[in-house]
């Protein structure tokens, strides 16, 4: 499992090194989103300011919106030249093919992550402290909501209205992400990391329910996609 | 143009229809009617359970006026709430009902996929109760929020049982979006209840982060509209008992009248299929002589 994993997690990355569709624009329309919340809930900035105080917020839910970017094109790739019949030809474990593309789209989302924080600690002026549970935070966070993601890419597939659909379906999926990683983020930037401890766990316990739901399932919505 | 056209033969010299494919309409037709025995069966078992159903939406119907009567004209006011008091008797029977209805939908997913139990029977059912299931948790949400205007202050607040029931509006909005994906009935049936039970297991960790969001802020200071209950007796009692049963009458009325639509939309696409088959084989055969 571990080895198809790799192997589809490689190929996946390495469709993003020559199309660069991820770098090209999924990272730009994050950027545009976290200008756009400037513009809404702007000019005012600095420390107090509505800007500085929902920062951790607004920067969860630009990741939400870029994943289910990042997820479509996971699967935009798979609905080109049959490239899903190959896949479910190929004889990999479809566990492997979960987590290979869960890790592929995990990958791109946390350098996404880095690049955002940077562009929120910036223009919201908000000082990144309490790295350590800010790096934990993110990458339970990013499990979570890739596993999710993956989930319903594949059910949403074999639809004719899948991009209206992914969104549909993903985004109540992952409200208690948006919430607990939110408030792990408030809890580290403000200097008090213990409070937001409780919240990483709401967020592991999460990813591990749904990758663990990912692996059991995705077999068969395959098979169906 | 006539629909009861008499058969033809497969390949009978002059239709425009090559053999090969007419066995294979002649077979679609064998399993689209079946044979006219199992046919008169179905229908005699159906007409039992016509009665039955029609009978629950009798019962359901009284219910609904005996309540409203109850409700509206003879239980007296509430002592600290007056007149809003009366929303009460119906607010937390329609909650009820939609805890049944998720309830339900989630078991009838497990049985569809477990092997020894796997029947599109239960896929239906599990659609007929989810479709009933949002219904009555827009309905939840609306009660609630008139409710909540007059007694709180506001139409909205950021309680974890309300903001549950709002995702769970939402989620089960997307599954009934998964369910309407077009494909053949048990692959369609298989991905509907492997979303139902991916929903399901979101409700928990909603709630319980939810509860765990506002309880660092404040206790909630919204009381749980069950708990009115400590003050009411007699009438009020009653009328409250009645509800809950009536409500859960209507919903199982409305599940038996939803999963029949569904036995009918899937028969419609089957005789239809055979009829336009029918059509178009009387209209070639018109045309030839």
């Amino acid at each position: 499992m571990w080895r198809d994993a790799l192997l589809v997690a490689g190929k996946d990355l390495r469709i993003e090194a020559r199309s660069k569709v991820g770098l090209g624009q999924v990272v730009p329309f994050a950027l545009v989103v976290v200008l756009l919340f400037g513009l809404a809930l702007g000019p005012a900035a600095g420390r107090g300011s509505v800007l500085s105080l929902a920062a951790p917020g607004l920067y969860w839910v630009a990741v939400l919106l870029a994943t289910v970017l990042a997820v479509q094109r996971s699967f935009a790739i798979e609905a080109l030249d049959g490239a899903s019949d190959g896949l479910k030809l190929s004889g990999l474990d479809p566990a492997g093919i979960f987590v290979g593309k869960a890790a592929a789209v995990c990958g791109q989302l946390l350098a996404l992550e880095v690049v955002l924080a940077g562009a929120v600690a910036l223009l919201y002026d908000r000082h990144l402290a309490g790295g350590l549970l800010l790096v934990a935070s993110c990458l339970a966070a990013t499990v979570g909501l890739v596993s999710v993601g993956t989930i319903y890419g594949v059910v949403s597939s074999g639809s004719r209205q899948r991009e209206t659909l992914l969104p549909l379906l993903f985004f109540p999926m992952v409200a208690p992400i948006l919430l607990a990683a939110t408030k792990a983020w408030d809890a580290a930037l403000a200097g008090t990391p213990g409070r937001g401890t409780g919240w990483l766990d709401v967020l592991a316990v999460f990813a591990v329910a749904y990758l663990a739901m990912g692996t059991v399932a995705f077999g068969p919505l395959l098979e169906d996609a | 143009m006539s629909l009861t056209t008499t058969p033809t033969g497969p390949g009978r010299p002059g239709s425009e229809v090559p053999p090969a494919q007419l066995t294979a309409l002649d077979a679609a037709r064998g399993s689209g009617v079946g044979s006219v025995p199992g046919r008169e069966g179905a229908r005699r078992r159906r007409s039992g359970h016509d009665v039955a159903i029609t009978a629950t939406g009798a019962l359901a119907l009284a219910g609904v006026v005996a309540t409203v009567w109850l409700g509206l004209w003879v239980t007296p006011p509430d002592r600290f709430m007056g007149n809003l008091v009366r929303l009460l008797y119906i607010h937390p029977s329609i909650a009820w009902v939609m805890y049944i209805c998720y309830g339900v939908a989630f078991l009838a997913s497990l049985l569809y996929l477990w092997p020894r139990t796997r029947s599109l029977r239960f896929d239906k059912l599990a659609g007929a109760s989810s479709e009933v299931g949002v219904v009555f948790t827009g309905l939840t949400l609306v009660t609630g929020s008139i409710w909540g205007r007059p007694t709180w202050g506001v139409w909205w607040t950021w309680d974890p049982l309300l903001t549950t029931t709002a995702l769970l509006f939402v989620l089960y909005l997307g599954y009934l979006a998964v369910r309407r994906i077009p494909g053949e009935p048990e692959v369609c049936a298989r991905r509907s209840a492997i979303a139902a039970l991916v929903a399901f297991v979101d409700v928990p960790i909603c709630y319980f982060s939810v509860l765990w969001w506002r309880s660092l802020h404040q206790a909630p200071t919204v009381a749980d509209p069950i708990t009115g209950k400590t003050y009411i007796h007699g009438s009020m009692a009653w009328t409250l008992l009645l509800s809950f049963v009536t409500f859960t009458l209507v919903y199982a009325w409305l599940v038996a009248r939803r999963y029949r639509l569904f036995v009918l939309a899937e028969r419609e696409g089957d005789e239809g299929l055979v009829l336009a088959i029918e059509e178009r084989r009387a209209e070639s055969l018109q045309g030839r002589s």
